[in-house]
């Protein structure tokens, strides 16, 4: 699919797909286009080029069907705050058409997933970041979608309640809801995604489950050497001259592939954050 | 415009209102009240003091009716205009609503019902207010709720509309000095429009409050036949030429 406005491509041939039951994490830097294909996926942006199909619903023309077996998580906040907890799922409720005679069922069940019934009288002014979090994912749940799209989900959250997150998404694709998932934290996709398409400027970049995509990029190992600016940037060159990728991660240089090239350091096993710095670039744009 | 105007997406907008109407209602109510009273209480001790009688009318009885009109254009235009502001800028409401299946256009459908509703029935309180003054009820009084919604959803719809064309809050402020004030004051409200210059007076006819105030006065003080159709005729053309409108500016501004 493409999407573009006006001279920006935002979403540049891009090709998705979420196989039923899995989490497929949608990996990219800020501006890769992420959000954009969230939004094409409900409407809510319509692709200028390519062919979108959600659970066997043609976009955009069925695409109110799809919305009905979706649940979306937004980035940002967007719960009435002058209602409770309960109120809010309550509206949601209506809005996705659950048959009165389930609703109270629906809204007791989204409380408890989400661990909310102590506060379902509780205005959401008064909830904590993370309740209030886990009451979007709960508003986005309560019609039980077979495919939950989750954009940036932990975002600005406390590692606690990130992990409470994590355990709650996990929990979902073990009772088979297909998820994508997009993020840019790398140890979100590495935890909870079947597979990770990492995005770049609108395109994907690589495709694969995690692990399979640390062997192909990065390889097994990485030496990480320590030392002043000035050194590590001789070392950057001692090692690229040899043959070995390196990638700066803050007050080191991370050597990947081969053994080191007689340098001394640390060494740890690759990550899929490797395979993402050498994928997208270094520089922050 | 695809699609249709499917019950269950309206009624789970509707929902969405009521909820959150239950947890305002106080102040909107408060404000709707007092401000037509005052409003009647200045201009009918003021004016009602130098005069006795204009168009026909004893002065409460022009006021009282011309409050409703007034009252009906704050219920409906300005909590549409900040509310459809807020909804898709601030709190992102939209956002939520129309990721689930739900149409830009039911959204400005339900929205704009809502919205009429509230002004049908904010729009009788300066009728109250004015039989506590001393006018006598009638029973064509008992068509002003329906009078009110029916301009009430013009006028909603037509703040939804101006709300998706301005690229601030601060554009509202234009909007209301601009184009509101003159619509609220040159439509025979609290002076007939016979007083004014001849170019006002015409341009008066296109003011849809106008119709409004006519009407209004009609079913208070005795119908005008094909006069009132005429009217009624203005407004559901206002209320349609605004909908339609709402739908595909508001539309322009959610779907990218």
């Amino acid at each position: 699919m493409v999407k573009r406005y006006g001279a920006i491509t935002a979403v540049d041939g891009f090709d998705l797909d979420v196989p039923e039951g899995t989490c497929v994490g949608l990996l990219g830097p800020n501006g890769a286009g992420k959000t954009t294909t969230m939004k094409m996926l409900t409407a809510q942006a319509i692709a200028d080029e390519g062919e979108l199909e959600v659970l066997g619903h043609k976009l955009p023309d069925d695409s109110k069907a799809a919305r009905a077996e979706c649940g979306v998580v937004p980035q940002l906040d967007n719960l009435d705050v002058t209602l409770t907890t309960e109120q809010n799922l309550l509206v949601f409720a209506h809005l996705y058409r659950i048959a009165r005679h389930e609703r109270r069922a629906a809204i007791e069940w989204a409380l408890a997933l989400a661990n909310l019934r102590d506060r379902r009288d509780t205005r959401v002014d008064k909830l904590s970041g993370g309740m209030r979090r886990r009451l979007l994912i709960a508003r986005a749940l309560v019609h039980r979608p077979r495919l939950i799209l989750l954009d940036e989900p932990t975002v600005g959250l406390d590692p606690q309640v990130r992990q409470e997150l994590w355990a709650l998404i996990d929990n979902l694709r073990s009772e088979g809801t297909s998820i994508l998932m997009s993020t840019h934290y790398i140890e979100e996709a590495q935890r909870l995604a079947d597979t990770v398409t990492i995005m770049s400027h609108g395109k994907a970049v690589a495709v694969g489950p995690p692990a399979q995509l640390v062997a192909e990029h990065a390889g097994r190992e990485a030496l990480e050497v320590y030392g002043p600016p000035a050194r590590l940037t001789e070392i950057e060159a001692t090692a690229r001259a040899s043959g070995a990728r390196t990638r700066r991660t803050g007050t080191s240089v991370s050597i990947l592939g081969g053994d080191g090239h007689g340098l001394d350091g640390e060494r740890r096993p690759a990550n899929l954050e490797d395979v993402f710095v050498l994928l997208t670039g270094e520089e922050i744009e | 415009m695809r699609g249709r105007l499917e019950p269950s997406a309206l009624s789970g907008v509707l929902v969405r209102e009521v909820v959150n109407f239950s947890s305002f209602w106080k102040s909107t109510t408060f404000s709707s009240t007092v401000q037509p009273t005052i409003y009647l209480v200045a201009f009918g001790f003021g004016f009602g003091s130098l005069v006795s009688t204009v168009d026909g009318y004893d002065y409460v009885q022009f006021v009282a009716t011309g409050t409703v009109a007034t009252g009906v254009l704050f219920a409906s235009v300005f909590p549409a205009m900040f509310g459809t502001f807020v909804k898709y800028q601030f709190q992102r409401t939209y956002d939520a609503i129309l990721a689930a299946p739900v149409d830009t256009e039911e959204l400005v459908t339900a929205e704009t019902l809502w919205i009429a509703s509230r002004a049908g029935a904010y729009g009788t309180v300066p009728i109250l207010v004015g039989i506590v003054f001393g006018l006598d009820p009638t029973w064509g009084m008992l068509t002003i709720p329906f009078i009110g919604f029916l301009a009430g959803f013009g006028w909603g719809a037509c703040g939804i509309m101006i709300a998706a064309i301005v690229k601030s809050i601060d554009g509202f402020s234009y909007v209301s000095a601009a184009v509101l004030t003159p619509l609220f004051l040159v439509a025979g409200t609290f002076f007939p429009l016979t007083q004014l210059p001849q170019w006002a007076q015409v341009l008066g006819k296109f003011n849809p409050l106008y119709h409004c105030v006519q009407l209004v006065r009609d079913a208070s003080f005795g119908w005008q036949g094909w006069a009132d159709v005429g009217h009624v005729a203005v407004l559901v053309a206002f209320a349609l030429l605004m909908w339609r409108l709402a739908i595909v500016l508001l539309q322009r501004r959610l779907i990218d």
